[in-house]
Parts: C-alpha cells; structure tokens; sequence
C-alpha cells in the first residue's frame, strides 16, 4: 500500500466497501474520508456498488448513509435491487436515506440554479441521521440539466466543497459515461477533483452480457490494475478479483481415493489432497460415472462435497449413477454432498466462476466436481472460458479442495484437448477416456495421460460399468496391445482353461517325479546293500587267502619232508634253521605274512 | 400539459384569483436574489397585488424544504390555485413563468 508514494509514511486509510473482490483489487476499499467516482454506461452496475457499499456498511458496521438518486427515483432503485438479499426496504425505514434528487419533467425550469439549498439540506439531514455515507449517483443528469459549462463546474466545485466541510467516511459519485465522451462538459475535472476513480463496463460479448470493473485511478495508493469481471448474484455484486500471482499452495502428500481401489493403484496410490484432475472424452465414455465415484468416495470419508453439473439436472445424475451402483442419494440427505445443476448458455463463463466461488463460499467443500467443465465456454468467448477454468482450478488449489473436472473432447485423440480450455496444462493428473474399436466392439478405455509427482502406470486400462459400480478390468496384452470386451473375455477363458490344463500337467509331472525319486532311492538302498555285501565278501576272502597261503607253505615242507628231497642232516636240524636261510635269501622283511604274501606273489 | 394550462387561463382571464406561491432560496446565493427580483417584477406587472407569497431560506430550515420536496434553488411553488407547479431556475425566463403561473399574457 501506499508503494507509490514511498516519501509519506503514512498509510492512506480505507474503508472496506464490502463487495467480494474489489476490496481485495483496491488493497482495502475505498479512500477513507474522500470521493469516489464510478463511472460507466447505462446498467454497467455503478448503482448496485453504490448501493452495496453504502447497504454494507450500514448493516456491518452501523454506519447510517445518505442516497441522493438524480437518475431514478427510490422506488425504482428499491425495486431494482428487491432481487438483492439485503433487507433494503426495512434500512430504508432507518439506516439509509434515499432522496428523490429526480427533476420531474413536469417542472418548468427558467434559468439558473444551483445546488446550495440541495447541499443544506443533506447537511441538515446528515446530522440529524448521523450518515457516514453518501452517494451521488447519476450526477451527470443532474449536472445536464444545468445547460451551461461554467454552471457545470460551479456546481461540481461546490459538491467537493461540501464534502471537504461535511466528512463522512466515504463519499461516492456516479457518472454516466458511454464509452470515452460523457455528457458532462466538465467530465475531466470531476475525475480529477475525486480521489479514486472506478470505471465499470457492460458489454455484449456472443450474445452474453459481461460485466467489467476496473480501477483507474487511485490517489495514492497502489491497486490490481486491469479489467476484472463482476458478476451479480442474490447477494448483490461481486468482483472476480485476482489471484495471488505467486502460487503459495502448499503441497499435501496426504493421498485420497480418485473413487475405486484398482484407478488409485494406477495412480500410485490415489490423488493427492488439493490436486486437480482432469478428466477428457468423447460423450458416453463414462466421465460422469468417474467423477461420480470420486464424489460418492469423498462423502464415504465424511467429507463435504460438491457436484457442479451442467445442462443436466442434479436428480438425473443422482438417478442415473445409481444405476451403476454409485449412491448419492443419502449424502444429499445427510447434507454432505451438495449438487449444483447450471445452465450454461445464458450466462458468461465469468458468471459460472462467481457461482462456484459463492458454492464453495456456502458449501465449503473438500472435494469437488465440475461436469463438464469445458460447459462454460458455450456463452461468451473462448478466451474468457480458459481464464475461468484456470482460475477455477487455482482457487480449488488455494481452497485446498480436491477437484475433479471433466471436459468432452472431440475425436478420440486426447491432445485435442489442449486445443480447447488448456487445463490439461495446469491439471495435476490427466485421464482420458476413449472408445477403443477392435473386432465388432465399442470399449471404454481408460489412460492416465499424466499424474504430477507421482508414479503412474503406463497400460491402458478397459473401464468396466456394472451395477457394482465402474472397475478396471485386468489387463491382457496381446502382441502389444490391452485386450478388451469379447477378446478380453475370450482371452479371460483361454486363461482359465490354460489353468486348468497348467495344473493337471503339474500334478501329472510331480507324480512323475515323485515316482522317479522313489524309485532313485531303491536304487541308493540296494546299491547301499551292494556294497555292504561286497565289503563284507572282501573281508572274507582275504582272511581265507591268507589261511590258504599259510597252510599251503607248510604243505610244501611236508612234502618235501616226506618226499626226502632235503638231507636227512638238515632235516634233523630242523625247520626253523631252514625257515631263516629262506629268510636270508629272500632279503630283510618286515613280517613273515608278508614274506609269505610275496613269496606266493611271487609265484 | 401546456395545452391544459393554457385552456384554464383563457377560461378565466381575469386576475381575480389569488395565487399563493412559495420561494425557496438559498440565502443570498446569486441565484436566489436574481430570482427574488424577477418573481417581485413578475407580481407587481401581472400579478397586481393578487399573490401571496412565501420566501423560504432553505439554509435556514432546510429540513421543511426537504419535506415540501425541494431539491435545488431556487425554485418556486405555486400552491393554488391548481394545478400546482414547480418551477426552478433564477425565473429569468418571464415567459415560462408566466405559463407555469398560469398568467396569461395580453
């Protein structure tokens, strides 16, 4: 505040006028203890702000105000702003003065006049009411009526002069002004004796009316230059302000439910809290079924809800998601699910955000759906559809609500969207929806295009509808590509079969195996067997051999004996003599059995 | 409206009546005294003595003014005899005057 006039400290004072936006676009209202001028062509909305300003200010903060109508009179403006919920009839009995400042045609004018014995009056009726407000509006035809460029600006000097002696907390004038010219000869000088300057417009834009605020002056003090769009609702006007240009959101890691288990598994795990999803497809491929299930998931958790839905009535909707087993019929009940229905070809796409800022405003949801969202670019210009979509989804994101939009799409390719509002840029997660024709067969598709910050999954999915409610079915690829509809089912059945047929081949070859090892380990125990046998035969057969061996040597020397070969001498020495010359001659041995053993070797 | 005026004065030419009118000024704004003198010259020519007449210092009880529902000044009331009319301005313009009056002119 005050940015411009850095030298003086002092903070310019304001005062609040009330009207959503444009304290916010005038960094807190209007100059506090000053004039105020709005200017603008017939029905561009100055009266109402006029009006609002001074209706707020009475019934917040008490502050009594004066109205001086120049161009209607207090019936006409009563009645005009009868469509406002602001109890104007009963403030009129005692907040608010409205003065019929109406010249009537059937007065004769003859000369000059002027505007003391008006000023006096107001003066006397500011004291005796305690007004702390008061508005001029349409001085222009009173000031016309003066037929005379110096009377003109004597009278505009004059109003300055009595508002610098009689302060109120603000004071605001109205102009008429088409375009650029007015008729007000001394036009310039009462933009430049005022201290904030408010220039409001309404233009046909496509049929549509579009209003438009815009602050072009203000003393000392910095402000949202720019056009802005207003729009009017039961609550009387309210300015589109802008948003923050530095995006401030905080980013949750807290998941929630996109609607069923197997489309949060695709997404890693759900949507994030506060994310905006998108939601793009041809008419019929289930957009609203999905954003159905979002929106039944979100009040199953407990959490306020909103259904925006366009050119289709609330109750239809509710009806015909039942049928595909979404049920929102209790938590409409319950008032946790609020369903909006708009229509979308009467009212500019500035008007729609309005609206949903007032929703949301009274709703105060969590979670959001807007179906379909691309609706509010049927009246008025593309141009401003996009911006209000931007900004919707900016707002959904300060507001910390999860937000669900779809948009139809024509032709099947999803990048058409991006030809159309461009949320697709600034959406967190992107699913498209298409038909996939393949053998005879129309099958919704299902593909997350992108999921910001989070994995994803890559297949394209067939979205199944049932009374159960929508699912994904599982995935069968075949040469590349997802399967669905009969040749999913087809494929599905193949499986089974194939199972069955895995299985009993299974069995078959355990069976087998389990037979094989059996029969291996008979093998084991009677080689087992073998071998004890053979081990046992072995040790046998060397103890018989070296009985053999023993009994055979001693056989020979008996022979011999008896035959008589040796001399009866050395028989009558012995055998042991004999047995050590064989020793001798046989060289050094360890042990008689093994001389024996070589000695029969040796043989 | 003029045309209904004019038919009421050619049906009583004479001055007979007595037409009772106010003046609201705003003290001695220009304005105001302009319009003082040229109503005073308009009486004493047409009028002869035939009037009576209020002035009324809006700045001096501006919430009367308020309630007879005046909004500029000066302007001048006739009250009778009907149709009442308003006129605003300093009165320079005679002839208008004269015709809101319902006087008419020789």
């Amino acid at each position: 505040m005050g940015g411009k006039k850095n030298a003086v400290p002092q903070i310019l004072p304001k005062i609040a006028t009330g009207i959503p936006g444009f304290d916010e676009l005038s960094h807190g209202g209007l100059p506090r203890y000053r004039t105020s001028l709005l200017k603008g062509g017939p029905g561009s909305g100055k009266t109402v702000f006029a009006l609002q300003s001074i209706v707020n200010a009475a019934r917040r903060r008490q502050e009594p105000g004066i109205f001086v109508a120049f161009e209607e009179s207090t019936r006409q403006i009563l009645a005009n702003a009868a469509s406002f919920d602001w109890g104007l009839p009963a403030l009129a009995r005692n907040k608010l003065f409205f003065l019929d400042a109406k010249l009537s045609p059937e007065v004769v004018h003859s000369g000059e006049f002027d505007l003391t014995g008006m000023l006096a009056m107001l003066k006397a009726k500011k004291e005796e009411i305690g007004a702390k407000w008061i508005v001029f509006d349409g001085i222009d035809v009173l000031l016309t009526l003066l037929q005379n460029p110096m009377s003109e600006m004597r009278e505009i000097y004059r109003i300055r002069d009595w508002l610098a002696d009689n302060e109120v907390n603000a004071a605001i004038i109205t102009a008429k002004v088409d375009g650029d010219s007015s008729e007000i000869v001394n036009y310039g000088f009462l933009q430049f004796m005022v201290d904030c300057v408010v220039r409001f417009e309404r233009r046909l834009e496509h049929g549509v009316a579009l209003h438009r605020i815009q602050i072009t002056k203000y003393r000392g003090s910095d402000f949202a230059a720019g056009e802005y769009p207003v729009s009017f609702g039961p609550a009387g006007m309210e300015v589109d302000a802008p948003e923050p240009t530095e995006i401030k959101q905080v980013a949750s890691g807290e998941r929630v439910s996109a609607g069923f288990e197997r489309l949060d598994t695709m997404l890693g795990g759900g949507l994030f809290r506060g994310s905006s999803t998108l939601i793009t497809g041809v008419p019929g491929t289930s957009k609203t079924t999905l954003a159905g299930k979002f929106v039944e998931a979100g009040c199953r958790r407990g959490e306020r809800t909103l259904f925006v839905s366009f050119d289709e009535s609330a109750d239809r909707i509710a009806r015909n998601l039942t049928s595909v087993g979404i049920h929102l019929k209790t938590h409409i009940k319950s008032g946790l699910l609020r369903m909006y229905s708009g229509r979308t070809e009467t009212i500019g796409a500035e008007d729609h955000l309005v609206k949903l800022k007032a929703l949301i405003r009274e709703h105060r949801p969590r979670c959001m759906v807007i179906d379909p969202i691309s609706a509010i670019a049927k009246a008025g210009g593309i141009a401003a559809a996009r911006a209000v979509a931007n900004r919707f989804i900016y707002l959904a994101k300060d507001e910390k609500i999860t937000v669900m939009v779809t948009a139809i799409n024509e032709g099947d390719v999803p990048e058409t969207e991006a030809t159309d509002l461009q949320i697709s840029t600034i959406a967190d997660t992107w699913i498209h929806l298409s038909y996939l024709i393949r053998s005879g067969e129309r099958n919704r598709a299902l593909t997350i295009i992108k999921s910001r910050g989070t994995w994803h999954s890559n297949q394209v999915r067939e979205l199944v509808l049932s009374d159960a409610g929508p699912m994904l079915a599982d995935v069968y690829t075949a040469g590349g590509e997802v399967l669905m509809g009969t040749l999913r089912w087809e494929k599905e059945g193949e499986e089974r079969a194939k199972t069955t047929q895995r299985r009993a081949e299974f069995d078959r070859k355990r069976g087998e195996l389990q037979v094989a090892e059996a029969d291996t380990r008979a093998r084991i125990k009677a080689l087992q067997q073998d071998l004890e046998r053979q081990r046992l035969e072995l040790a046998t057969y060397s103890s018989d051999n070296e009985a053999r061996i023993v009994s055979s040597s001693d056989r020979e020397q008996e022979l011999r004996r008896i035959r008589s070969a040796d001399p009866a001498g050395r028989a009558v020495n012995g055998t042991m003599p004999s047995l050590a010359k064989d020793r001798a001659y046989r060289g050094s041995g360890n042990s008689g059995r093994k001389n024996k053993k070589e000695a029969r070797d040796a043989r | 409206m003029r045309g209904k005026k004019t038919k009421r004065s050619a049906s009583s030419p004479a001055v007979t009546t007595v037409v009772v009118m106010r003046l609201y000024i705003a003290n001695n704004a220009p304005n105001s005294l302009r319009a003082i003198a040229n109503l005073e010259a308009i009486c004493k020519e047409h009028l002869k003595g035939n009037f009576k007449l209020e002035i009324i210092d809006v700045l001096e009880t501006p919430l009367r003014a308020l309630a007879d529902g005046i909004l500029v000044t000066p302007s001048l009331a006739k009250m009778s005899p009907s149709p009442a009319a308003k006129i605003v301005g300093n009165l320079s313009d005679k002839s208008s005057v004269l015709h809101a009056l319902g006087i008419s002119v020789e």
